[in-house]
């Protein structure tokens, strides 16, 4: 449990230590109720966590998921994604800037709300172009009538303000540069991973007192010792790739411009929390419907699984993107109508967001529910189930302590397996037009944006890119990573 | 003897696991001939089905191997064989038949298709000659109506047809040596002895080895020509069938004997066997594996490692008493038998001091309903109107095949299960018209222990919070201080350490998984317990525990039991009254050295009469019972027994039989006995 720990700790901190800055300054913090959830979220991933550690036998099954070295690199590469979603959850108000933008003026704020992650990769959402430009280009994508400074006109790719700016006229040695940018990176994440991954083993080994000759063997998860190796070989990696990334962004739009000049590398990263928004407050929402109307089908049985089946065999027959359409679009009429409910953009775009995180969950809470009822059926007729009837407990507490702990094994599974078919379903639905507000950052968005594009000639394909390789390391660890929860977690597949 | 078939040495199977080798099976030999029938004994995880498996290199996984040993079928080295040849000797000159006859056979074929497939696979049979080949042999396993039984599914046959449609795949490549692995230990007692007679009869036309893996000494004493005794990986105890029961010379032999209940033992306690098997590392041993379990135990038989001595005509025991060179320590080996515990006085015989329990005409149908408006079309009658009644410190013991009734009578007793009509007044109150909080009060009054022992406990909870939670649920116990000090006196009522209850259930054994039950039912302080089969799952040298504790607690606090049960060895043992139940009814009632000795319904005559006796003195003839329990949803009209009725006659379909009450008290349904 300690390999889950490490990075939730390390994800708590920072989201103390940003809440803390955030106080410092002359800011004013803002909570949007997507912001609370997925705080509130991480709570119960905390009093889960701790309850797993209390139980030897859950830990057990735990220690099995971690014990894979798949299990252990996807939970590591998961972990990062939610370490920037969590980042980019703390939202507030700077000050505002007056004209000269320098002098501050207290008690007035802007009306853009801004995240940690804004302030920590700030460079690269200010730095705005004009419009298209390709991956690390030093020019515009398009060509545009330019005063030269003799004052005649010229139809050229123009320069680009901010990508390559510092090569000024020596634009031939671009090359060099980003090679010479890509080995600093490595260097440096190198020798931060080594030096991270070196304190990390001399800590573990220390507490667990562990001599030196049986280091290896421990790191690489020999005699029951999780696999190490591989969470630091992952972190390594990961680390190295940001040292990269950073030294690279620092002169280039490394995966280039989208229409109006936005670094696409930003809005691939800012959309991470809207799809983990909308892969586990789906799950937070739809939960307690499934749970309580999945047992109570399979434990009272009767007229009451009667009704239950009735409903959720009509919800299933009402075709689910027309279901999501129609109330999408009765939401966006509605706050059309009432502009003042919301202070800020950002509020009024987290509104839609949360909606249709609700929507995707009333619409997808039948498959769970149908799973839960089955198993209940299954597990109300043990025998310890009948024990506790003839003692007189109440039905209340048969469901909650003898029943629910034994059929959450599927919740988990589901739940997990769940998740990137609702990552996805966010891109398909913003595609459609139908998902997150347009202003929100998102994959689904972006591909939308990116879609025209693609008719065009030459065409622009980094958008679509940058945002199919972030969404498909996700969705493949949180795949792999449901795989090796399963195997750990179903009854059929252990023994 | 040239007939040899089989030969076995040394055999030796380990599972390598993280923490080391297991030897679950540790240099097991022996030898079958033809026409003989062997039987490996042993309880439970003893590692005799993994000496099967091992025979027929089918090991259930990877982490097992066979390490050392020979096994020679016929002059062949089975071991030393490539697997493709192996293929040919499986099924062709040793088959194997399973315990589980229902997850055996494959539901979506025909059990013809499935017959064909292994006939096919061993001989070059096709078309119509294929077709009458398997009809021949359905026949020989004295299937009726062979040709239309081959197109039938497995689920439209009973357990008893799938068992014999097993064992007509397994003669379909007419073997030399048939493993039968405990197969009959999932059928009832009178489909068992059907089972057993068919394998008799087969092996005398067919002249087929069969080595019988068996826990049942009874199904031994019947079949077996030869007996070899499993423990803890090893052979103890090998003997010819009449010597080993005429008097077993390893001291855990001796106690499998002792530990079986019988009539002879009532009101005694029975033997025991301390302590559990030791772990099967290879480490574990310096010495007598049962050592530390073992009475005659001396400083010896801790350090050095016995090995089988000859022990008088085809006999050979694994224990220094037997060996020339160390007897003297033990006298005369085969008198050392400790005296089993003195003989309490015999409790007093009394009639019943006033009914606890009086249950009345109780009738539980089920609905089966049909179509979109769930129209009901017939009612399947699970039990249909028992009477019985329970005094107080009494014990009356409900017999029964499967599928007969018995646990529904529990269930309405308890009112897990609301009855359809009828009465259960308990204490001279009526349960089945009490609802709500009434009922949830006087629930702390019966109480239930059930037959698994793995599935009667929360998996998820503490032990002490499973056995805490009827006591708070009904209030006995209010105080937290005093509830817990109340769970420890209850774990060493059962024989517990108080230690326990901090443990989850699947760190136990079966064994005492089953005293943390009986704990759960005494900790509300219950006047009725009703035991849904509580040793059926579990190992003879268990049982005699269980059974034990019961019987002191009985003692002790006057509790009153229903015993639910199929094994009538323990009725005996322990019931004062017992009620045999046929198809929903009770068939006869009365006390049980009278019912048990004297059995007057001719189904109970038949009933006891199929159980496979150990004292050859006593053998019965059986009283063979055609075909199956009938559907309860469809009964015979009259006498439900009257179509498998040795002594049916023909007035016998027109009218279920009246109640007629015979001189001895007991109660018989029987147009035998008119009522008087």
């Amino acid at each position: 449990m300690k390999a889950l720990m490490i990075p939730l700790f390390i994800l708590l901190t920072t989201v103390a230590i940003s809440l803390g800055v955030t106080g410092l300054f002359d800011v004013r913090p803002v909570l949007l109720w997507t912001d609370a959830l997925i705080m509130l979220l991480l709570l119960v991933l905390v009093f889960f966590i701790v309850q797993v550690r209390a139980s030897a036998e859950r830990r057990a099954t735990w220690r099995q998921v971690l014990r894979s070295r798949i299990g252990m690199a996807t939970a590591v590469i998961l972990s990062c994604y939610v370490l920037v979603a969590a980042l980019d959850s703390v939202h507030f108000r700077p000050a505002a800037q007056d004209a000269a933008g320098t002098a501050q003026r207290s008690g007035f704020y802007s009306m853009e709300v801004i995240s940690v992650l804004d302030l920590l990769i700030m460079p690269l959402h200010d730095q705005m172009e004009k419009s298209y430009s390709a991956p690390f280009a030093t020019r515009l994508y398009s060509k545009e009538v330019v005063v030269m400074a003799d004052g005649s006109q010229q139809r050229l790719y123009p320069r680009l303000q901010y990508g390559g700016a510092h090569l000024a006229d020596h634009e031939e040695r671009r090359g060099t540069d980003i090679a010479w940018r890509v080995a600093q990176g490595a260097v440096a994440g190198t020798v931060l991973a080594v030096l991270l991954c070196g304190a990390g083993v001399l800590l573990v080994a220390r507490r667990a007192g562990i001599l030196p000759g049986q280091l290896s063997g421990v790191l690489c998860g020999r005699g029951g010792h999780l696999p190490w190796h591989v969470m630091m070989l992952t972190l390594s990696v990961i680390i190295v790739l940001i040292a990269v990334a950073f030294m690279l962004a620092s002169g280039y739009h490394i995966f280039g411009t989208d229409k109006v000049g936005q670094d696409v590398f930003y809005q691939s990263l800012k959309s991470i929390r809207t799809a983990l928004a909308i892969g586990t407050l789906t799950t937070l929402i739809m939960l307690p419907f499934a749970l309580a109307l999945g047992l109570m089908a399979g434990y009272f049985r009767g007229w009451i699984d009667d009704v239950i089946q009735y409903l959720y065999t009509t919800l299933n027959s009402i075709p689910g993107v027309l279901l999501i359409a129609a109330a999408v679009l009765m939401l966006q009429v509605f706050m059309a109508g009432h502009p003042e409910m919301f202070e800020t953009d950002a509020a009024r775009a987290d509104m839609r967001l949360l909606f249709l995180c609700m929507i995707l969950g009333i619409t997808s809470w039948t498959g769970l529910c149908r799973l839960l009822r089955g198993e209940t059926l299954k597990v109300r007729e043990f025998d310890y189930v009948q024990a506790a009837t003839s003692f007189g407990v109440g039905h209340l507490q048969i469901i909650t302590r003898h029943v629910m702990p034994n059929v959450m094994h599927i919740v988990l599974i589901s739940v997990v397996l769940d998740f990137s078919g609702l990552v996805l379903a966010e891109a398909i639905l913003s595609y459609v037009g139908v998902g997150v507000d347009p202003s929100m950052f998102s994959w689904g968005n972006m591909i939308n944006g990116a879609r025209l594009e693609l008719a065009r000639e030459p065409v622009v394909w980094w958008s679509l890119l940058a945002a199919f390789s972030f969404m498909f390391v996700l969705v493949l660890a949180a795949n792999l990573f449901s795989d090796v929860i399963r195997d750990a977690f179903d009854p059929k597949m252990r023994g | 003897m040239n007939d040899l078939v089989l030969k076995v040495e040394g055999l030796t199977t380990c599972f390598d696991t993280a923490s080391g080798s297991l030897y679950a099976v540790d240099g097991v030999g022996f030898e079958i001939c033809r026409g003989e029938t062997l039987a490996l004994l042993g309880e439970s995880g003893c590692g005799k089905s993994l000496t099967a498996f091992s025979l027929m290199r089918l090991l259930p996984t990877r982490q097992a191997r066979i390490a050392a040993g020979r096994v020679v079928l016929g002059g062949d080295d089975l071991l030393a064989l490539p697997e493709l040849r192996m293929r040919d000797i499986r099924g062709n000159r040793m088959a194997m038949i399973f315990q589980e006859p229902m997850t055996s056979l494959n539901p979506v074929m025909t059990v013809g298709e499935q017959i064909a497939e292994a006939v096919v696979r061993h001989g070059k049979l096709r078309g119509r000659a294929l077709a009458s080949r398997v009809i021949e042999l359905l026949d020989a396993v004295g299937i009726p109506d062979a040709a239309q039984r081959s197109n039938e599914y497995p689920h439209m046959l009973s357990g008893g047809m799938k068992q014999r449609i097993m064992i007509a795949m397994a003669l379909a490549g007419e073997p030399d040596l048939l493993i039968a692995d405990e197969p009959t230990t999932a059928l009832d007692v009178t489909i068992q002895a059907q089972v057993l007679e068919l394998m008799r009869d087969l092996q005398r036309s067919k002249g087929m080895a069969i080595l019988l893996i068996t826990h049942d000494l009874g199904v031994v004493a019947e079949m077996a020509d030869r007996v070899a005794v499993m423990y803890a990986g090893q052979i103890v105890e090998q003997a010819e069938s009449r010597d080993f029961f005429a008097s077993p010379c390893h001291p855990y032999s001796r106690k499998l004997f002792d530990s079986l209940p019988t009539i002879a033992k009532r009101h005694q306690p029975l033997a025991i066997i301390k302590g559990n098997v030791p772990p099967l590392t290879a480490a574990g041993y310096s010495g007598c594996r049962f050592a530390t379990r073992c009475d005659m135990a001396k400083a010896l038989c801790e350090g050095e490692i016995p090995q089988l001595q000859d022990a008088g005509p085809g006999r050979a025991v694994r224990c220094f008493a037997y060996d020339d060179r160390y007897r003297g320590q033990w006298g005369d080996g085969a008198s050392a038998i400790i005296p089993a515990a003195a003989a309490r006085p015999q409790q007093q015989e009394s009639g019943a001091d006033g009914g606890l329990l009086a249950v009345r005409d109780l009738k539980v149908y089920f609905k089966i309903q049909k179509g979109l408006f769930k129209r009901t079309v017939g009612h399947i009658k699970a039990v249909d109107g028992v009477s019985i009644s329970i005094g107080r410190g009494r014990t009356l013991a409900l017999v029964g095949e499967s599928g007969c009734g018995k646990t529904t009578v529990a269930k309405a007793i308890l009112q897990l299960q609301r009855p359809t009509s009828g009465s259960v007044l308990f204490n001279d109150v009526e349960l089945t018209t009490l609802g709500g909080e009434a009922l949830r009060r006087s629930r702390a009054d019966f109480q239930i222990i059930f037959q698994d022992p793995y599935s009667s406990m929360n998996p998820r909870m503490l032990v002490g919070d499973i056995i805490q939670e009827g006591m708070i649920a009904l209030g006995v116990e209010p105080d937290p201080k005093r509830r817990a000090l109340k769970v420890d006196e209850l774990l060493q009522q059962v024989g517990l350490p108080p230690e326990a209850k901090g443990r989850y259930p699947h760190e136990f054994s079966g064994g005492q998984r089953q005293r943390v039950c009986i704990a759960r039912a005494l900790a509300v302080n219950p006047k009725l317990i009703i035991c849904d089969e509580p040793t059926s799952a579990l190992d003879i040298s268990v049982q005699a525990q269980i059974l034990n504790l019961l019987q002191q607690l009985q003692r002790t606090t006057g509790v009153s039991y229903l015993f639910i049960t199929h094994n009538l060895s323990v009725v005996a043992y322990l019931a004062d009254e017992v009620a045999v139940m046929y198809l929903g009814r009770i068939v006869e009632q009365g006390r049980v050295s009278d019912v048990l000795t004297a059995p007057r319904h001719p189904y109970t005559q038949a009933l006891i009469s199929a159980i496979p006796v150990i004292d050859a003195g006593t053998r019965r003839e059986t009283i063979r019972l055609e075909g199956d329990l009938p559907s309860p949803a469809n009964p015979p009209t009259g006498c439900h027994f009257h179509v498998r009725c040795p002594q049916a006659r023909p007035e016998c379909s027109l009218q279920y039989p009246e109640a007629a009450i015979l001189e001895d008290g007991r109660m018989v349904r029987c147009v035998l006995y008119p009522r008087r």
